[in-house]
């Protein structure tokens, strides 16, 4: 028995209908200070991201001052560019690739879970086992080895990330329509001879949404760590496009004489990262009192 | 429970197969000729031909096939386009290192984790409790390669109390081995300790309410024993399974670890075999480590099986 399917027969998940509205899961986001702060700080972000080009003072490639030296608000880089539009440009580069990577891996990791869990034990076998062989990789040890095969370019780091996170959607997918397959409305829906697929789409797939959202918010802050690590390592956005995790890295060599150019991407990166993480813990808790607290 | 093992030795196996044809596949990935790629543009078509016949890309498909697991199972883990030496030489020291960090550091995640879960459990709610609970959300938005790269900075650069040192074997001298250590392994405690943390917080707050925790305390057992020997134990069960996703990750941080600290494991083994366009290296490397998961996941789901009283009945 593989461990999904342990866990699906050990923690079956509320399968009460979680079409609560999108008005009170904001009001919920809203009434709770942390989750209040966290999501506000992510909207400032991702404005930031959006307009960066806009905003930022420089291009990121022009020299616009003596390098590493404090000119412009954050300082110049070891090319003389303005740190600050980097920044900015680098955040855009970071939540474009984690949030389209994330969004691949939901798509085909919750239509997987879904015919994994209502198509049969064929289907089930031949998925899951599959996903066991996708776990079987450290993820960032199989990016590397693919990106060093394919090639360092962006789109391939997106489709990397977003295939060996598949996993995550599938499994949480599986379990919640195992333990949703015996209740009656679906039980009901089968005997009035409804077809197969709408039961799956109009009945089922509501009821895993909520799941799946929570897994949304918390795969992006692993697949920004994911990417800044590539990044961080080389394989990742490839210079003069900066990302968070390539700044730190290039960041490293310049320690001794201008420790703020690691120390800014450094703490954007784990200010991002655990603002996504408080914001994902409190959809869990609106979303399923039950796992409240309980780890991802 | 023996039926239990079978199949999962046999699902066990079958990983390892398809794991290994996706790595022999992975030199497929390569856009047009793998050994030019591996030589870069100046190389001679001689070279090329020369590293062809390494690469065994001259067979047919088939015969690659089969020749990479016979070769796989004769312990030929193929041979390096750079050093032309067979990667087998190098990997099992590689290996020994590696690990060092891993187990070091989760022995230290895991001790502290569930202490610090269990402080945090029996004290829900209050002062201490709470700042657990924030400490270990941070410690785990931390990324890895930010705390190494600050690591070093600060206990290197800044209060060189810790300098970068040659790397020394502890048989050549312990004390020196020990303190190249200390970064690296703390750089990769921080965030499993958080996990696992969190991890035992949450399962013992579901225990500490569950029924034989009661019967226990109603039988007028000291608090300390209900906690320890009720509580605490139940609760292990899916830390214990936590601990073995942990350990996955673990591996998988020392690549940047690794790269941080001029650490000469496997995963900088890696590192170079990348930046060298050394595929040979790169397949054997990602082959060890998916089986090296393969095993710990095998091991982790046998011991969380064996601990679980439920599983007798099943």
């Amino acid at each position: 028995m593989s461990t999904a399917e342990l866990t699906a027969r050990e923690d079956p998940p509320a399968a009460a209908p979680a079409r609560r509205g999108a008005r009170h899961l904001l009001r919920g986001l809203a009434s709770n200070r942390r989750t209040s702060l966290a999501g506000g700080f992510l909207l400032l972000v991702g404005a930031a991201a959006l307009f960066a080009p806009l905003i930022a003072p420089h291009d990121y490639r022009d020299i616009a001052g003596t390098p590493l030296t404090q000119g412009g608000a954050l300082g110049v880089d070891d090319y003389g560019r303005d740190v600050l539009s980097r920044l900015l440009i680098g955040l855009r580069t970071s939540l474009a690739v984690a949030l389209s990577a994330v969004l691949i891996a939901g798509a085909i990791g919750t239509a997987l879970g879904l015919v994994a869990g209502y198509g049969g034990r064929w289907a089930s076998g031949v998925i899951m086992r599959g996903i066991d062989i996708l776990l079987s990789f450290p993820p960032i040890v199989l990016a590397i080895a693919v990106v060093a095969a394919m090639g360092p370019e962006l789109v391939n780091v997106v489709l990397v990330i977003g295939v060996l996170y598949i996993p995550r959607f599938t499994r949480i997918v599986y379990s919640q329509v195992l333990a949703i397959r015996g209740v009656e409305y679906v039980e009901a829906a089968e005997i009035m001879g409804t077809r197969r697929s709408t039961i799956l789409l109009r009945t089922i797939l509501p009821n895993v949404a909520a799941p799946v959202i929570v897994q949304l918010s918390l795969s992006v802050s692993f697949a920004i760590q994911l990417e800044a690590g590539l990044s961080f390592l080389g394989l990742g956005a490839q210079p003069p496009l900066p990302s968070l995790g390539t700044m730190v890295g290039s960041g490293r060599d310049f320690l001794e004489v201008q420790p703020t150019l690691l120390i800014y991407p450094s703490v954007l990166i784990v200010l991002i990262v655990l603002a996504l993480n408080v914001f994902g813990d409190g959809l869990r808790d609106l979303l399923d009192p039950r796992r409240s607290g309980t780890d991802s | 429970m023996r039926r239990f093992l079978l199949t999962r030795l046999a699902q066990a196996a079958l990983q390892l197969f398809a794991v290994g044809s996706i790595v022999f596949l992975l030199v497929r990935l390569i856009p047009g000729d793998p050994a030019r790629a591996a030589l870069g543009e100046g190389a001679t078509e001689e070279q090329v031909a020369q590293t062809r016949e390494t690469m065994h890309l001259d067979d047919s498909f088939v015969s690659q096939y089969f020749g990479f697991w016979g070769r796989l199972f004769q312990g030929d883990l193929g041979t390096s386009l750079i050093s032309s030496r067979p990667v087998m030489q190098d990997l099992p020291d590689r290996l020994g290192n590696s690990l060092e960090l891993v187990l070091v550091s989760l022995l230290i995640a895991v001790t502290l984790g569930v202490l610090l879960g269990r402080v945090a459990a029996t004290r829900a709610d209050k002062p201490a409790d709470h700042a657990l609970v924030a400490g270990s959300i941070f410690g785990i938005s931390l990324p890895v390669f930010v705390i190494g790269t600050l690591l070093l900075m600060v206990f290197a650069f800044l209060v060189p109390v810790l300098p970068p040192q040659r790397f020394t074997t502890p048989w050549e001298d312990p004390v020196t081995h020990l303190q190249i250590l200390v970064l690296p392994v703390v750089t990769l405690t921080a965030a499993s300790c958080a996990v696992i943390t969190r991890m035992t917080r949450s399962a013992m707050l579901e225990t500490l309410s569950a029924d034989h925790v009661r019967t226990a305390r109603s039988k007028g057992l000291a608090e300390q024993r209900v906690i320890r020997d009720h509580a605490l134990r139940t609760a292990l069960l899916p830390v214990a399974s936590a601990t073995t996703v942990e350990l996955t990750t673990l591996i998988g941080s020392t690549v940047l670890v690794e790269t941080i600290f001029g650490w000469p494991g496997m995963s900088s083994l890696l590192m170079s075999a990348v930046g060298q366009r050394d595929y040979p290296v790169i397949q054997a490397v990602v082959l060890a480590v998916a089986a090296i998961v393969i095993l710990v996941n095998l091991v982790g789901d046998l011991v969380v099986r064996a601990l679980d009283p439920r599983a007798e009945e099943a």
